[in-house]
């Protein structure tokens, strides 16, 4: 049913820190273990070994250069992406199938793969590109938040949390409910200053990312001179003398 | 976006059929027994040809059957709804004129909106995509309605009617195209704001996800040379409206006349549409794109 | 239609039918990890919470383990070479084969002269083993990779403070403010390095790169310093001359636990530069109570570092000297640097700043060496962290060392919030076996291959001089190799210099490839034959589990197992991996059999050992005492009641550290997630060196023996031991040739020279810096073959600041010729903004050969990917005496593979593929399938 809810009872989702995300891939290469294991089709890879590979990922870690505004070094970011699950979900709505869902109880976009028929509208419709067509199965795949590991009573309580995010060595993702204002990940949001991707494109993105801290701040604002004792050695010794007195 | 043969047939074909569909609704021309028959076995074949093509597109097929099911949401849904019950509206008005002699007008005035309602939801298929920013204009699908319209003026055989169509739509098209030009600017969306790294500074790509291509590039990243598209438009525009016009205008009516301009004009539209999709950039490529 | 509150998933899908938790082997961070098991198979793999080094999280590497496990290049069985060398023909053939095959080349050296087999290994984590069994076979010629990776760092390190970055230690992560990472983008301590920058970003604390290159954990640093290659070292003592000029160093905790309070001998004479000693040798120090010299580890003496006795001055003094003259003011180094004098200060100011106002202070009682009781732990909050970076330049052992000497001038080595050592280190230089090379007929190695080298008279050389190894380890040329050299074996012994070689034995190292240096003619050394149409190195064995380019060039190919199938202990004797807080080790453990006939390469060593009768593997009573590696791990002692697992011992497995053998040993590690920690009582630590509780602790679980207080080395009396032979003095004498060399760069007090490539070559042709990093998600592991990681990475570019991509009129797409004294190479190019202007890099071991790793002959890897190894040499250029130097440091013998300068221009028109080429090897393994969409 493509239509979306008018409301979810939760906004689960992920917060992205991209102060921390050191670019190890491993949410990546996690995010496709657990997903190629579990919901829905296998994430294949095509022409593996060969002059063209190409497969499907749910999660891709970009690296951006930023050149400041104000004439600062270039600073290098590193930059996950993966499903936003917005709660003005475009990727729901063109659907012909009604494949493409927007779960009510937690704000989860997902693909049922009993109905999708592979049309790959919703990948257009999503400017984050979100979605891939998985090539062998011709099935569209998407981040679940790992609806099978969330709830997942065969888990312990502690690792019922997405893939990405148990695995992240830097700890840069946070999962939790963001329609709750009182969750972690809603204070964190809060106190970091968690900001939408493309807003413009009124997709009201449920996953936020953390923008970098102030970066090369140190000629900016150094620190105190450090005072001259000595000039040169015989005139240390004569400091030295007093300093280890002192101690 | 990927200039796929199978959505170029698709709404290129089906356009000229559901457009043919109008006029033939309308009554014009007024046909009954073999010519209708010939007339109709011509509609449907450029409108069901140009859906068939459209399921090349689909990567899933077998579930194909579903995508009648979200009419009240999704515009692809909704032009197969309306495909389907213009396609058997047409098929009793087709028979009332085939084999009964009997125009039934109301009927194919209903065909005729059917058929122009089904171009109009293929047309927002792609207009409401906010992501592709020069789809995403109300020209697409005033657009879309005249190449249909036109393009079965042409094979309803009424050159003056088709000849001013043509100019109407030769000249909007090159509206749309320029104000194309200007649609990603518009939307306000940049690297900037793709990343949100708009507030430190100038956004440039340092290493695409992965070295490989995937499905996002290969579907949704397409850059065609500047030079390129102004050649191609420049021969659409002469495929499209210039010839077929001139050949109208100029040259005594004849039968033979009037399939070369629809011949002129069809390989226009399949220029027009190659760059429709082509020159579209969506807005996922300003995560992908350098420069 | 199904409302989508209505639509039913399963949410509790079963996950596994078991999980299996052994250790990681994707890159040499050694986290523990959950293997789950689906119908016998693997399904996924995770980190393990419990474990002590990646506490659950894992990076790309390891999370892609599923896909190394299931590579179509694992080689299948023992092979026997059919075609030429290089060609990659092969035949399979029976292990029963193979094990003969290599004895009957193996015994015959053993028995006649075992310094003819080379041995050497590669990313070994085993080296406790390998080098057990390569002394018992008696040849001295062994050695891992360290002499080509970071032997700078850790012989920095050790010689300096017992102990350097990685295993050896850790930043205090949850107390530290400032974190500085020299020349680090990526490195072997994975996940600890991640989980400790998220960590303490946390807390608010930050972290600086020195980098020529803002990429990995330099893109994370909230200040970078994007600094010239080569360099650091000049930065480094620039740094220090400010502390010193403005008096902000620790000076209690250098009176206390250094020898910057020991008196130089100043006279003239075969003595001068070395300490003043007592007549039992212990450096004196001059008391600050009484004013009398003393002992320096007298209990209640503190040095005077101000004191001078018989125009003998204190280290400390020397010091001041040295690094407040004018040649490291800001000023004076800032453009050799590449940055600005300011930025050197406000660096110095702010290093100053963290260490001694944001002081902490922990109230933990402790009980130092000597007897004194403190109730305070007082921590600097800034914490260093370096490898490759640094190490492999030929000024790479000084600037490490100048690195440390500048934690230790910080006061923030062994202190709360600063860098902490991880057991067994600290374990100072005298306290590690000397190197040996004494070779019998039939018989064991005089003792252990590799060690500290404290003066002349430990060097590995024969009275005329020449090498006794074949690496020419422990030689005037590089005195202190602690590692080996590996990157010289193959060219030595192409040479016969100094001595021919019968047999190369190599584990896992890529030496046809990516491993050495001028590959191109490594690969012709390999296959050169001699006058009578043999090989000049007449036979080869190699083991790799892999299909890796090295394999092509093997007479014998020895198929290991992959990490999941196979047994191994990360060792205490060896390369553990404990934390600062606690000592513990791990093993790997088959959880998955081999599906192809192969076997874990330590087990076949225990197999030859026992064709052979190996003394050490071989018992009393004739029997072989071991019959695998897990029987070994188990049940071979290296010291009384000590040995390779410390967990666990004693026949019922109740003793930690110290115990006999328990039978149940590597079960008990099964039962437990695959490891043992037993942690540091708390008053213990911090301060190691020379606290009591911590040294107790260390002898109870046998670390060592008795307590091993010591104190911090500014001053490297060995070093200048080195020196005082070149200027001529005692028996044992350097070649004329190397004498200014060895006294120019032995300099007991950390000094920077410039890289001897920036002097061999003409600087303004070779203009710029070329260097090379791992991506994050390979870094030292075996990525290629991986169907998931090579899709990150498949090929690599050439990465141009903008200057020079704009002087050039680079384009996208665009290729450029790179050209180095030895050679050149044309190769795609992208563009860099976060990159030091004179410097240009790429990402290393991503081009392959056609045919290596089951991959097609086009894919990217081998078509557009490249090596910059074909630009750097061995040797450095002929100089005016007609030698050729190796492209080492002079010091430790690490490979310098970042002093490279090159040249640049547009290649037009560009090529087809990334020049070289080479032509294809045939795959002993064939390719690997189209799709690969796996589920269980």
């Amino acid at each position: 049913m493509t239509k979306l809810p008018t409301h979810t009872e939760k906004k689960l989702g992920l917060v992205i820190d991209l102060d921390t995300c050191v670019g190890c891939h491993g949410c990546v290469t996690s995010c496709k273990g657990w997903n190629t294991q579990n919901y829905g089709a296998p994430l294949s890879d095509i022409d593996a070994y060969g002059a063209d590979p190409h497969g499907t990922f749910l999660n891709r870690v970009f690296n951006y250069e930023v050149q400041p505004a104000d004439g600062g070094a270039s600073q290098t970011i590193h930059f996950p992406k993966s499903c936003l699950h917005c709660e003005d979900a475009p990727c729901v709505t063109v659907c012909p199938t009604g494949a493409s869902y927007k779960r009510v109880a937690d704000g989860i976009v997902l693909v049922n793969e009993d109905r999708c028929m592979g049309c790959g509208l919703c990948a257009w419709a999503c400017p984050y590109g979100a979605r891939e067509l998985d090539e062998a199965a011709g099935i569209m795949k998407k981040c679940t938040l790992c609806v099978d590991r969330i709830y997942n009573e065969n888990l312990p309580e502690e690792d019922r949390e997405p893939a990405c995010v148990r695995t992240c060595p830097a700890g840069a993702r946070h999962f939790g409910d963001l329609g709750d204002p009182d969750s972690d990940v809603s204070k964190l949001v809060a106190e970091r200053g968690g900001m939408d991707l493309m807003p413009e494109q009124g997709t009201k993105p449920v996953n936020q990312y953390l923008p970098p801290r102030p970066k090369d701040t140190l000629d900016k604002m150094p620190p105190a001179a450090l005072e001259t004792i000595a000039e040169e050695a015989k005139g240390f010794l004569g400091w030295l003398d007093k300093a280890l007195e002192k101690l | 976006m990927h200039p796929a043969p199978s959505v170029i047939i698709f709404t290129t074909i089906s356009g000229l059929g559901f457009g043919y569909f109008m006029w033939l609704g309308l009554g014009i021309p007024d046909l009954y027994g073999w010519e209708a028959f010939a007339a109709f076995f011509v509609a449907y074949a450029f409108s069901v040809g140009g859906l068939l093509a459209s399921t090349f597109h689909l990567a899933n097929p077998k579930n194909a059957i579903y995508s009648f099911s979200q009419w009240q949401t999704s515009w692809l849904s909704r032009e197969g709804v309306l495909s389907v019950i213009a396609l058997i509206v047409f098929a009793i008005y087709a028979i009332g004129r085939i084999f009964f002699d009997t125009a039934m007008p109301l009927l194919g005035y209903l065909g005729a909106a059917l058929a122009i309602l089904t171009v109009f939801s293929t047309s927002m298929i792609y207009t409401q995509l906010k992501t592709v920013p020069r789809w995403n204009m109300p020209i697409n699908p005033v657009l879309f309605l005249l190449y249909a319209i036109s393009g079965g003026a042409l094979l309803s055989m009424q050159p003056i009617v088709a000849a001013v169509l043509l100019i109407v739509l030769t000249a909007l098209q090159i509206a749309g195209w320029m104000m194309g030009d200007k649609r990603l600017a518009e939307s306000g969306s940049t690297k900037g704001t793709a990343t949100g790294l708009n507030t430190i500074g100038q956004v440039r790509l340092f290493e695409s996800a992965h070295t490989t291509r995937n499905y996002i590039l290969d579907e949704m990243v397409h850059i065609v040379g500047r030079k390129h598209s102004q050649k191609l438009r420049m021969i659409a525009v002469a495929a499209i409206g210039v010839i077929p016009v001139l050949l109208l205008l100029l040259l005594p009516q004849s039968l033979i006349v009037t399939l070369i301009a629809l011949a002129s004009h069809v390989i226009g539209v399949f220029a027009s549409r190659w760059l429709f999709f082509a020159e579209a950039e969506h807005v996922v490529g300003l995560y992908y794109n350098r420069g | 239609m199904t409302k989508p509150e209505n639509i039913q998933i399963e949410t509790s899908p079963p996950v596994s039918d078991e999980v299996r938790k052994t250790t990681c082997y994707m890159c040499a961070c050694r986290c523990g990890i959950n293997v789950h098991m689906k119908d016998g198979q693997v399904a996924y793999i995770e980190g393990n919470r419990d474990h002590p080094v990646n506490q659950g999280v894992l990076c790309g590497k390891g999370s892609s383990g599923i896909m190394q496990q299931y590579a179509p290049s694992r080689l299948r069985a023992p092979l026997k070479r059919v075609g030429p060398r290089g060609s990659g023909e092969f035949e399979e053939i029976s292990w029963e084969e193979a094990l003969d095959i290599a004895v009957s080349w193996l015994e015959p050296i053993r028995q006649s002269d075992p310094k003819k087999l080379a041995f050497f290994t590669g990313r070994d984590q085993s080296q406790s083993f390998t080098s057990f069994w390569a002394q018992n076979f008696g040849t001295p010629n062994y050695a891992a990779h360290g002499g080509f990776c970071s032997v700078n760092m850790a012989a920095g390190g050790i010689y300096t403070m017992g102990g350097a970055f990685w295993e050896f230690g850790q930043p205090d992560w949850e107390r530290t403010k400032l974190f500085v990472l020299f020349g680090v983008a990526e490195d072997h301590d994975s996940n600890p390095i991640k989980m400790g920058i998220g960590k303490m970003k946390g807390h608010g604390g930050k972290v600086m790169g020195i980098n020529p290159i803002r990429s990995g954990y330099n893109a994370v640093a909230d200040d970078w310093v994007g600094i010239t290659p080569g360099t650091d070292g000049l930065l480094i003592l620039s740094i220090i001359h400010e502390l010193f000029r403005a008096g902000k160093v620790d000076l209690d905790y250098l009176r206390r636990y250094t020898n910057a309070g020991f008196l130089v001998n100043e006279a003239e004479g075969p003595e001068k530069g070395l300490f003043v000693r007592d007549e039992d040798g212990k450096p004196l120090v001059v008391d600050q109570k009484t004013g009398k010299a003393a002992a320096f580890d007298k209990p209640g003496v503190i040095a005077n570092l101000a004191a001078s006795q018989d125009g003998n001055r204190t280290v400390f003094q020397l010091m001041a000297e040295k690094y407040m003259s004018d040649e490291y003011a800001p000023e004076a180094v800032a453009e050799r640097c590449g940055l600005t004098a300011t930025r050197i200060r406000n660096i110095a100011a702010e290093f100053a700043r963290v260490a001694f106002e944001e002081e902490i202070s922990l109230d933990v009682e402790w009980t130092d060496w000597k007897g004194e009781k403190h109730d305070k732990m007082i921590g600097r909050p800034i914490s260093f962290h370096s490898m490759r970076g640094i190490s492999a330049h030929s000024n790479g052992f000084q600037t490490a060392r100048a690195l440390h000497v500048l934690q230790i001038l910080l006061g923030s080595v062994e202190v709360p919030g600063g860098f902490r050592f991880k057991p067994p280190y600290p374990k100072p230089p005298e306290a590690h076996p000397k190197p040996h090379a004494g070779v019998t007929p039939g018989k064991p190695l005089d003792g252990p291959h590799l060690g500290y080298v404290m003066g002349p008279e430990g060097l590995l050389i024969n009275d005329d001089g020449s090498a006794k190894r074949i690496d020419k380890a422990y030689t005037w040329e590089n005195p202190f190799s602690a590692h080996g050299l590996m990157h010289m074996v193959i060219s030595n012994a192409h040479a016969g210099d100094p001595y021919k070689i019968d047999t190369l034995f190599l584990y896992m190292a890529n030496m046809a490839w990516n491993s050495s240096m001028n590959t191109a003619e490594t690969m012709r050394m390999l296959t050169d034959k001699d006058e009578n149409g043999d090989y000049v190195i007449p036979h080869i064995i190699y083991s790799d589990a892999y299909s890796s380019e090295t394999v092509a060039y093997a007479d014998l190919v020895l198929p290991d197992t992959t990490y999941l199938e196979r047994h191994d202990c990360i060792s205490l004797l060896d390369r553990p991996i404990c934390e600062a807080e606690a000592a513990a080790d791990s093993i790997r453990w088959p959880v998955v059999e081999p599906d192809r006939d192969v076997r874990n390469f330590q087990t076949v060593l225990v197999q030859l050992a026992n064709k052979m009768n190996l003394p050490g593997f071989t018992g009393d009573d004739g029997a072989a005492k071991w019959e695998d590696y897990a029987d070994y791990i188990q049940n071979h002692e290296r010291r009384p009641g000590v040995g390779p697992l410390a967990g666990w011992r004693g026949k019922d497995g109740t003793k930690s550290g110290r115990g006999e053998a328990n039978p149940n040993q590597i079960q008990a590690y099964i039962d437990n997630g695959g490891f043992w920690i037993g942690h540091i009582p708390e008053e213990g630590q911090f301060y190691k060196p020379w606290n009591k509780a911590y040294q107790d602790w260390a002898v109870e679980i046998g670390l060592y023996d008795s307590p091993l207080f010591y104190a911090f080395n500014l001053y490297v009396e060995p070093l200048r031991k080195m020196q005082l032979a070149a200027e001529g003095h005692g028996d044992i004498q350097p070649p004329d040739n190397l004498r200014e060399r060895i006294k120019r760069t032995m300099d007991p007090l950390p000094i920077w020279y410039e890289p001897f490539e920036n002097t061999n070559v003409d600087i303004e042709e070779f203009d710029v810096h070329a260097l090379t990093q791992r991506p994050m998600q390979m870094y030292h592991s075996w990525g290629t073959q991986n169907a998931w990681l090579r899709q990150i990475t498949g090929k690599n570019y050439m990465y141009l600041p903008k200057a020079i991509w704009e002087k050039h009129g680079f384009k996208e797409g665009d290729y450029a010729r790179i050209t180095s004294v030895h050679g050149s190479i044309v190769v795609p190019v992208a563009l860099h903004d976060g990159l030091n202007d004179h410097t240009i890099w790429t990402w290393n071991a991503i081009g392959k050969r056609k045919g290596a790793w089951a991959l097609d002959e086009k894919a990217p890897e081998a078509t557009e990917g490249f090596l910059l190894n074909h630009l750097i040499h061995e040797l450095q250029p002929p100089k005016g005496d007609g030698m050729r130097w190796s492209n080492s440091d002079p010091v430790t013998g690490q490979a310098a593979w970042f002093d490279l300068r090159v040249k640049i221009e547009k290649a037009d028109p560009k090529p087809d593929e990334s020049q070289p080429v080479f032509p294809p090897i045939k795959s002993p393994v064939g390719k690997g399938p189209k799709i690969v969409a796996r589920k269980i």
